[in-house]
């Protein structure tokens, strides 16, 4: 047993935890944040995407121990009181999700691209979420929802920026000039 | 007048109820319950496609600390029976013995062959390693064709034979009229196997309540009431004493249209051990363990006359069961066999289709079931008509389709369609498309030998889904019936409880119920709450698959709104002292003709007959009414769609350059949702023309075996779609609607495929076969212009 | 799927993990950022007694300038290489095929030298090193030593990594003034390569001086197109002296055949991406 302390949605927690415990069968079974659901065993669809430390990952490969000391936010934790996030509310309005299994980790990915690029073309918003799968929307709507957010957030500012910020580099280009 | 004017509700695109919990994460996945006491279930598999069972020892999973239970397939033999087929498709169809957990012989790479029961889920994974099997393996069968021979090895030794059934359906004089055709197109088409990978893994909860003998169960599934039948013909539980709850479940598309082994032995395990267990599949154990779709080789001849009127067609089906028949894996091809013709004028029809065991997992309903196989056929074959004939496709089309005058129309595969208007669908997909530029483009290209070619495909589909009339499901020995259920109350402070037999999962039923009742009984929309999904809610209903929700429950809905107010309209006469007939009903209130001032709104009704102080003699309190909807017809959406693709034949890859769809899905409840459907359903027939396919070795283990091999496309592979309406309403029910959720499946698959055929025929390109993978694709430009 | 049980250790420096790897022998396995490793486990293909978590070693993090290369210390991520002001200054080809590696999340935690050390033919990362003549730097129990790329890789999944050694930094020659492209062909955007090319071009008065051509997915480990190569080097930068070097780029390759592509697949794609990633690089696309 390893011991563990994390900070999930602005909670602090300790626990004795075996090594080999995945972060989302922590979150779930341990904590009971069911908001992050696990889709696949490969990390291929991203269901379970969280933010540890300011950055997306998928809580299917990481460890609860490679947590340890970090803070991790959920879908759980978007959500300032009754008001939500702009990426929840615009894929309720842009009619983004339909059985709803992938929506917590597109939110969270999505998030994560608007604190890189808070004005994203639609072809950047569908690579950024090219690790995350969805069988219901075709993921049309996504775009659009992740679009209209990232012009809320543009509107008042994004909440949590990173500060940070290159544009996905060109797979062709110059090294600099010799 | 004090008539307040309301806008209606059907029509408008409300967004979802649904979503607030679903964007949140206050989720109820089946996976996310707990219960005191739960215990965890793990299933070892068999890692062979066919092999006797010799020996199984579960005992040394038991010294394993936090190991309650494990058990081989003989043990629980005698408790879990047969699973149910509940199709016999004919008379002497082969119907085998499916034990949940295979007792003397598996026959497919991850049939279950014991099970292990522990404190928690790690520790069930882990005791699977301590569970020996020896296995003597026998001879795969892999092939549809190779079964069907003399001296095959057979799936099931005792029955004699692979072939599971024949059916055929002929109308008309084929002979004749191929014999009077100036050309005859003969194709063979592959339908490759799918695995449907709805986004939630399946997942079961079974929990007992000892004292009484009773049991929940909670699974992600489609059908909970045929789940609850099924699951106490299997396991012996009384039917009464069965509650089954669909919880939140995400995603289906048919994957979860079934009665499954797990869900029996979590109950049997649950009985056994008077304590809840629960199953969850990882995604892996699911590509082997929940049904594959598809899986059929189409032989298929289009005769015609030199100038392009269509004179009869043949279909010559094999459909791989896979190695055990489900819930409905033998009519699944069958549900094809009345769309063969499309939307296409002929004299004379032939099908045949023969049912084939496989040593494979099994096969069932996928999004579309038959009907996209059925339509890949047709609409790829008057393409390569077309190109026999050097016609336009879609003048081809045009030549031979139904006009819109004359619907009703009964075709020569006997259904008969209500209506529909292809034409309008056509031009106004064509309007959309830039058709004329792109043919320009793709000439430009062909004349600069452009190693880039432009292709247009045509899908100009019908279908028949919202299954189904009982009477006709009786005519083709389906055991079950096809109705719904719906009832309405009205709550004594005037709010709306709507209970529906149909079970979403992702559809957005609450939100579309709660328009049809909202018009219907002229309450506010949020008023009006839905509820769905868990036999003690909703004791009575047929659950969700083949389009059917909406143009069956959702009518359902209105007819019983419709009880509710003619009940509302006999109270509000007593008490305003006026005949029924002199009752308008609008906006939600009653007013005597004549005399505004005298009215009484439906809420205050529902509270006078909860009170019950004054209502017409005779009549009982409250006001609820109940609606058991049988359709007389089928349903039967149409368009046209309109795909263009990039070929790059030096490295085979295909790129959708545009795609346009023009669906008419009768008059629709709600825009939004009904684009959605339209994207989801395109994005899966895409799949399945270039991604997606299960592929076996030639031992039968399935090579595509993760979701890291198997191609589910992510967001960049896929196009934004230009998506419009034609509204042509269906005459068959009194809302004019239509279903949707296979519709856009159905249509995109031969749209891309024959596309990217239009770029690749003036190459000699003959015929790919799905996927069309970028090898695929090079291999064949390279074959045909060697 | 869940991972079968294993050991756990976090060592706070290299020389602990160096200590803690000699210590257990060949059954402890190094966790990365663990996006290769952990899928692995998850699905029981490997049963490590021991993880020896390296995430927290600060020493191996981060890009500094060294002479004329740039060391890039093995833990480095993904997202912290495509971001690297002076990766992307002089070995934007790394950022550029960094920046197609798996998906945005798996970026974060996923490591230059996980993905070196795991050396799957697959991933974009080994053939790029290979073509940038990278030099990857290794400590064990005898002290640190350097390994060139090319002597790395030695079959499929296996380098010449000792058990007992840590990767700890990947040195990168600066390479100011060529032109690098890298063409990924892969089925689905998140599918690794059925092949990749990773080019590398310098050109002098119209003609090419000089190019290196690294190839994915082209057999066991990951190979240099070197008759391409040679081909290039000196000849005109026109395109039909570059489709004839690219016609040699499959010689001397063994690429498997498996569900994403047959051997003859793989030689036809080596050779139409790699004309297509030198002529990029050449900047004649």
């Amino acid at each position: 047993m390893a011991h563990i302390s994390v900070n999930v949605d602005g909670v602090a927690y300790e626990d004795e935890v075996e090594p080999r415990l995945l972060l989302v069968h922590y979150l779930r079974d341990r904590l009971g944040l069911t908001g992050t659901p696990v889709g696949c065993d490969t990390s291929n669809c991203g269901a379970c995407t969280v933010d540890l430390n300011g950055a997306s990952v998928k809580s299917c490969s990481v460890l609860a121990v490679q947590a340890d000391g970090g803070e991790v936010t959920t879908i759980q934790g978007l959500a300032v009181g009754d008001a939500w996030h702009p990426l929840q509310k615009s894929f309720h309005e842009q009619h983004a999700l339909q059985c709803g299994y992938c929506t917590p980790g597109m939110i969270m990915a999505a998030r994560d691209l608007l604190k890189e690029n808070p004005d994203p073309t639609p072809e950047d918003v569908r690579h950024a979420l090219e690790g995350n799968l969805c069988r219901c929307t075709g993921y049309q709507n996504i775009v659009r929802a992740v679009l209209a957010a990232a012009a809320e957030l543009r509107r008042h500012g994004a909440p949590e920026p990173r500060g940070v910020r290159s544009d996905v580099p060109s797979t062709t280009g110059q090294e600099a000039p010799a | 007048m004090t008539e307040q004017l309301i806008a209606p509700e059907v029509g408008r695109s409300r967004t979802r109820k649904e979503d607030a919990r679903l964007v949140t994460g206050q989720t109820n996945w089946t996976d996310n319950i707990t219960l005191p006491g739960l215990l965890h279930v793990a299933i070892l598999r068999s890692p062979m496609a066919h092999a006797r069972i010799d020996r199984i020892d579960v005992t040394p999973s038991l010294a394993r600390p936090g190991v309650i239970a494990a058990f081989s397939g003989r043990e629980l033999a005698a408790e879990l029976g047969s699973l149910p087929c509940a199709w016999q498709v004919t008379e002497d169809m082969v119907l085998p013995d499916h034990p949940p957990l295979a007792v003397d012989e598996v026959r497919y790479a991850g049939d279950p062959v014991a099970v292990v029961v522990a404190r928690d889920r790690y520790t069930a994974a882990d005791a699977l390693e301590d569970i020996w099997v020896d296995y003597t393996p026998l001879p795969p069968v892999l092939d549809l064709e190779g079964a069907l021979a003399e001296g095959s090895p057979l799936v099931h030794s005792g029955k004699g034979t692979n072939r599971c059934y024949t059916w055929p359906l002929a109308s008309g004089d084929y002979a004749a009229a191929r014999a009077a055709a100036d050309v005859v197109v003969r194709r063979r088409y592959t339908q490759q196997r799918l695995i449907p990978n709805a986004m939630e893994p399946r997942a079961v909860v079974a929990a007992p309540v000892a004292s009484s003998g009773e049991y929940t169960l909670y699974s992600a599934t489609q059908i909970p009431h045929i789940v609850r039948i099924m699951m106490s013909l299997t396991t012996g539980i009384p039917e009464h004493k069965l509650r089954v709850v669909a919880p939140d479940v995400g995603g289906g598309f048919g994957s979860k249209l079934q009665v499954y082994g797990e869900e029996a032995i979590a109950l049997g395990l649950a009985r056994r051990l008077g304590r809840p267990v629960k199953w969850t599949e990882s995604r892996s154990e699911g590509y082997l363990a929940t049904h594959h779709g598809r899986g059929q080789i189409q032989d298929i001849e289009l005769a015609a006359t030199r100038d392009g009127k269509l004179l009869g067609l043949k279909a010559d089906i094999l459909a791989d069961m896979g190695a055990y028949l489900m819930i409905i894996t033998p009519g699944t091809p069958l549900l094809g066999a009345f769309m063969y013709p499309g939307i296409y004028k002929m004299d004379a029809y032939s099908f045949t289709c023969t049912g084939v065991f496989t040593t494979k997992t099994p096969t069932d309903a996928y999004r579309g079931a038959g009907r996209p196989e059925a339509t890949f056929a047709i609409e790829r074959t008057m393409d390569e008509l077309a190109a026999e004939l050097g016609t336009d496709p879609l003048e081809l089309r045009r030549r031979n389709w139904i006009q819109h005058d004359e619907f009703p129309y009964t075709t020569i595969a006997g259904l008969t369609y209500d209506s529909g208007n292809y034409e309008a669908a056509t031009d106004r997909a064509l309007a959309l498309f830039g058709y004329d530029d792109l043919r320009a483009e793709q000439r430009a290209r062909h004349d600069n030998a452009d190693p880039v070619r432009l292709g247009i495909g045509i899908s100009t589909y019908t279908e028949m889904c919202g299954l189904a009339p009982s009477r006709i499901l009786g005519s083709l020995r389906y055991a079950a019936g096809g109705w719904e259920a719906a009832s309405i109350r009205m709550l004594p402070t005037g709010k709306v409880e709507v209970i529906t037999g149909t079970s979403p999962h992702g559809q957005g039923h609450v939100t579309c119920w709660s328009q049809i009742a909202a018009d219907a009984l002229g309450v506010p929309f949020d008023d009006v709450e839905v509820m769905h999904g868990d036999t003690r809610v909703a004791p009575q209903g047929m659950d969700t698959y083949g389009s059917r929700s909406l143009v069956i429950g959702g009518v359902a809905v209105h007819r019983a709104a419709e009880k509710v107010v003619a009940k509302a309209r006999r109270v509000a006469a007593h008490l305003l002292e006026a005949s029924e007939d002199d009752l308008e009903f609008s906006g939600g209130t009653f007013t005597v003709k004549g005399s505004p001032e005298a009215h009484k709104s439906i809420q205050e009704i529902a509270f006078a007959t909860f009170a019950g102080h004054d209502l017409p003699e005779g009549m009982e309190p409250t006001l609820n009414a109940e609606h058991l909807l049988d359709p007389d017809n089928f349903s039967y959406p149409h368009g046209t769609h309109l795909c263009a693709v990039e070929v790059d034949t030096e490295t085979g890859r295909v790129r959708i350059r545009s795609y346009v769809c023009v669906d008419d899905v009768g008059r629709v409840v709600n825009p939004m949702i009904v684009e959605g459907q339209v994207h989801g359903g395109v994005a899966q027939g895409i799949a399945q023309a270039l991604y997606e396919e299960a592929v076996y070795d030639d031992e039968g283990n399935l090579v595509s075996g993760t979701m890291a091999d198997y191609l589910v496309p992510a967001a960049p592979d896929l196009p934004d779609l230009v998506t419009d309406r034609t509204e042509t309403p269906a005459t068959s029910n009194p809302l004019g609607v239509k279903g949707v959720g296979e519709a856009g499946t159905i249509a995109s698959t031969p749209a891309v495929v024959n596309a990217v055929m239009d770029a690749l025929r003036p190459l000699g390109v003959r015929d790919i076969r799905m996927p069309c993978t970028p090898e695929r694709v090079w291999q064949a430009v390279k074959e045909a212009t060697k | 799927m869940i991972p079968a049980a294993f050991d756990y250790a976090r060592p706070e420096t290299v020389d602990e993990a160096v200590r803690t790897l000699a210590d257990a022998g060949e059954e402890a396995k190094v966790l990365a950022g663990g996006q290769s490793l952990l899928p692995i486990l998850r699905l029981r293909l490997a049963f490590p007694d021991l993880l020896v978590d390296v995430g927290r070693i600060a020493e191996l993090r981060g890009v500094r300038r060294d002479g004329d290369h740039l060391a890039i210390g093995a833990m480095t991520t993904h997202h912290d290489v495509i971001h690297d002001p002076q990766v992307r200054a002089h070995v934007g080809l790394l950022a550029a095929a960094t920046a197609t590696v798996a998906d945005p999340s798996v970026r974060h935690l996923g490591t230059l030298g996980g993905s070196l050390a795991h050396a799957d033919p697959a991933g974009d990362l080994p053939a790029v090193c290979l073509a940038l003549d990278a030099e990857l730097v290794a400590i064990g129990p005898q002290g640190r030593r350097i390994i060139p790329a090319r002597e790395f890789f030695t079959d499929y999944l296996q380098t010449s990594l000792r058990p007992d050694e840590l990767l700890t930094e990947i040195r990168v020659p600066v390479l100011d003034g060529w032109g690098f492209h890298y063409e990924k062909f892969n089925r689905v955007s998140q599918a690794w390569a059925v092949v990749g090319v990773a080019a590398l071009v310098r050109r002098t008065d119209g003609r090419i001086a000089e190019a290196r051509v690294g190839l994915v997915n082209m057999g066991p480990t990951p190979k240099r197109a070197h008759l391409t190569e040679t081909a290039l080097a000196g000849a005109d930068a026109a395109s039909e002296a570059v489709a004839r070097a690219a016609a040699l780029a499959a010689e001397g390759t063994r690429p498997s055949n498996d569900l994403s592509g047959s051997v003859e697949y793989r030689e036809h794609l080596a050779r139409v991406l790699t004309r297509r990633a030198v002529l990029a690089a050449a900047g004649m696309a």
